[in-house]
């Protein structure tokens, strides 16, 4: 198989190191490891939304945990990402309710427009197009994830519009 | 109109803020239980009410607090299950984002009746802007004295945090749950020991979903017994409906339990009937776990009585003819849909969300979803049908957790229900090739060749 090897760059910045600290301190002193998924969520979103191993070894580091602790969780939950990918993600949710109003075509028309196949990032770094299990959405379908935030009631001048947001630097990905 | 309790103050300009939501009665509850009410007398309160817990399985809110450990002297710890994602259900959300602060006054209430000094919300990590409101929703209260040390000077300490997952539906079994915010995999425990004897930390710990801790202050203010007035025989009170799929006005409505379910359909004060007008085909009343039940089982029981929004009548009839109230994902199918389409959908969802550790769901799931798959895009064969059946009945009561009943059940009920076009499939493969091979044709049309085979 093949492996192609990312490296990533670490920042952790006062701010964020704040704000984990923070999030230690919702939990029993003795129980530091339960911060581990909401501090991956920040570390994440400080490092281009996703996980290298470097990171991950970070983060056990400051939860004083082993870093296979944090390996098995992060490959666990579908939120976190184990390598590089578009700046823009466009997480469409894919399961019945959002299917029975039109989200498979939709998909199919946000790929063919960006030029990419599902699960697919563009050349350029800038978008990525995955299907996703249900976000809780279904009666605002379709719609996607983006960032920490949904875009719903979607059609295709939607997402011509979006596309556009997301170039001219428009979109806000994180609610900080 | 029917009464609502836990909406009533939605549409009030500001109702998210603290401010407006104080002026306009909110935390009453709090003052009332700490001042005037020993946590007993909640827990009695709360069992007279009748209320079932919300999040699916309809068992009793206030038995499920009885049951919580008080002689071990560990600390113990409410903690809601906001990890909403049962495919059909977005009613916690809709709850959370637009009156936050009365689940947080849910929460102190019941934190308090449970003697629990550590609390948290689970929220599942994709609602990432609502774990933000509810994060400075608690900071308000915070601000305002009903969270901290000596609350309102009655000496009970409570903190609430919300803590965030990360996209694992599996995560909403309430164990699992407690790995999760345990900081590991979601992976369910083995019960017994339940909960409420050793749940977070093997502390002594309840889980309760979003929309049964919200039904909690109205209780305490107005009593368990006027509660129970509401609603019809055991299925009290009242319950959030999330409804999605082909209907003229999908969102969030709150009813009151034994509405029946062709008023919530067709009335302009819900559903509305069908968008387009198109025929109802199929419905799934409570999320997709649950059975779907065919047109002519949903406004009547099979015994001919009104099929009602409530937990009993809407399993009237066992799984044979009936369903379950579930979570109340109601989803509703008009006659372009596919049946056979949407349960591979379902079964790809369970796939993808079986947490692995027991072999009949990791194994079985993934296997309905192939055979789903085939079937879907022609290469199903004759005896798929019934090996399907046969996949579904090794997983249902052999894993640790009800994922697997829950991947199960849909599948054998699509299956019992809509068998012909399970075989139209089989034997048509050159009708399906299309995606939406149902609109231009619904299969009401078509279903004649199915029979025609047969002779």
């Amino acid at each position: 198989m093949e492996r192609t090897y990312h490296k990533q760059e670490i920042n952790m910045t006062e701010a964020l190191i704040t704000r984990i600290n923070e999030l230690i301190s919702h939990y029993p002193e003795d129980k530091r490891k339960s911060a581990l998924l909401p501090v991956l969520h920040e570390v994440q979103d400080a490092h281009e939304n996703w996980l290298s191993i470097e990171l991950m070894d970070k983060v056990a580091e400051i939860l004083l945990i082993k870093p296979i602790e944090v390996y098995e969780v992060v490959s666990f939950y579908t939120m976190y990402n184990q390598k590089p990918i578009g700046k823009y993600m466009f997480e469409f949710c894919q399961t019945s309710p959002c299917c029975l109003n039109g989200a498979e075509n939709l998909m199919d028309y946000t790929c063919e427009k960006l030029g990419i196949n599902l699960g697919e990032t563009t050349e350029d770094g800038n978008f990525t197009v995955v299907g996703v299990e249900c976000l809780g959405a279904c009666g605002y379908a379709p719609m996607m994830q983006l960032g920490d935030f949904y875009k719903e009631h979607l059609n295709e001048e939607k997402i011509d519009q979006l596309i556009a947001d997301c170039k001219d630097n428009k979109i806000v990905l994180h609610d900080k | 109109m029917s009464q609502k309790i836990l909406l009533d103050k939605i549409n009030v300009p500001g109702i998210k803020t603290y401010e407006v939501y104080r002026q306009n009665g909110g935390y009453a509850s709090v003052e009332k239980a700490l001042k005037t009410l020993t946590p007993d007398e909640l827990v009695e309160e709360v069992k007279t009410s009748g209320l079932r817990g919300r999040g699916g399985a309809g068992f009793p809110a206030g038995m499920k607090w009885s049951f919580i450990d008080k002689k071990s002297g560990k600390p113990r710890h409410l903690v809601c299950n906001a990890d909403e994602s049962e495919p059909g259900t977005f009613k916690d959300r809709y709850l959370m984002e637009f009156i936050p602060h009365l689940l947080i006054e849910g929460m102190i209430t019941s934190s308090y009746a449970l003697g629990a000094n550590l609390s948290y919300i689970y929220i599942r990590g994709e609602y990432m802007w609502v774990y933000k409101i509810l994060e400075r929703a608690i900071n308000e209260a915070k601000a305002a004295g009903f969270l901290g040390k000596n609350i309102l000077g009655s000496g009970y300490d409570l903190e609430l945090y919300v803590h965030c997952g990360a996209g694992a539906y599996i995560c909403g079994e309430e164990t699992a749950l407690i790995e999760s915010l345990e900081g590991k995999r979601g992976n369910p425990r083995i019960k017994p020991p339940f909960p409420a004897i050793s749940g977070l930390w093997s502390n002594p710990t309840v889980v309760n979903n979003v929309e049964t801790i919200a039904a909690v202050p109205w209780i305490v203010n107005n009593s368990g017994a006027e509660y129970a007035k509401i609603g019809i025989g055991r299925s009290t009170g009242t319950k959030l409906i999330s409804a999605s799929g082909h209907v003229k006005n999908p969102g969030v409505y709150e009813i009151e339990l034994g509405l029946s379910v062709y008023e919530f359909m067709n009335s302009d004060e819900y559903l509305g009937g069908m968008s387009s007008d198109r025929p109802l085909k199929a419905f799934v009343p409570g999320g997709s776990s649950v059975p779907v039940l065919p047109a002519h089982l949903i406004y009547k029981t099979a015994a001919g009585e009104d099929r009602l929004m409530s937990y009993e009548s809407l399993s009237d009839g066992g799984f044979a003819t009936g369903s379950m109230l579930g979570s109340g994902g109601f989803i509703v199918y008009n006659d372009t849909s596919c049946i056979v389409r949407n349960t591979w959908n379902f079964s790809r969802f369970y796939h993808h969300e079986s947490c692995g550790q027991c072999s009949p769901c990791r194994e079985g799931t993934g296997w309905m979803e192939k055979v789903l798959h085939r079937i879907e895009n022609g290469h199903g064969r004759e005896e798929d049908i019934d090996l399907l059946l046969s996949i579904q009945s090794k997983i249902e009561g052999n894993t640790i957790c009800p994922l697997g009943d829950a991947a199960a059940w849909p599948v054998a009920a699509a299956i019992r229900h809509f068998r012909d076009e399970f075989e139209y499939h089989i034997r048509f493969p050159e009708k399906i090739k299309n995606r939406d091979h149902f609109v231009a044709e619904p299969f009401e049309k078509v279903k004649h060749l199915v029979s025609k085979e047969m002779i």
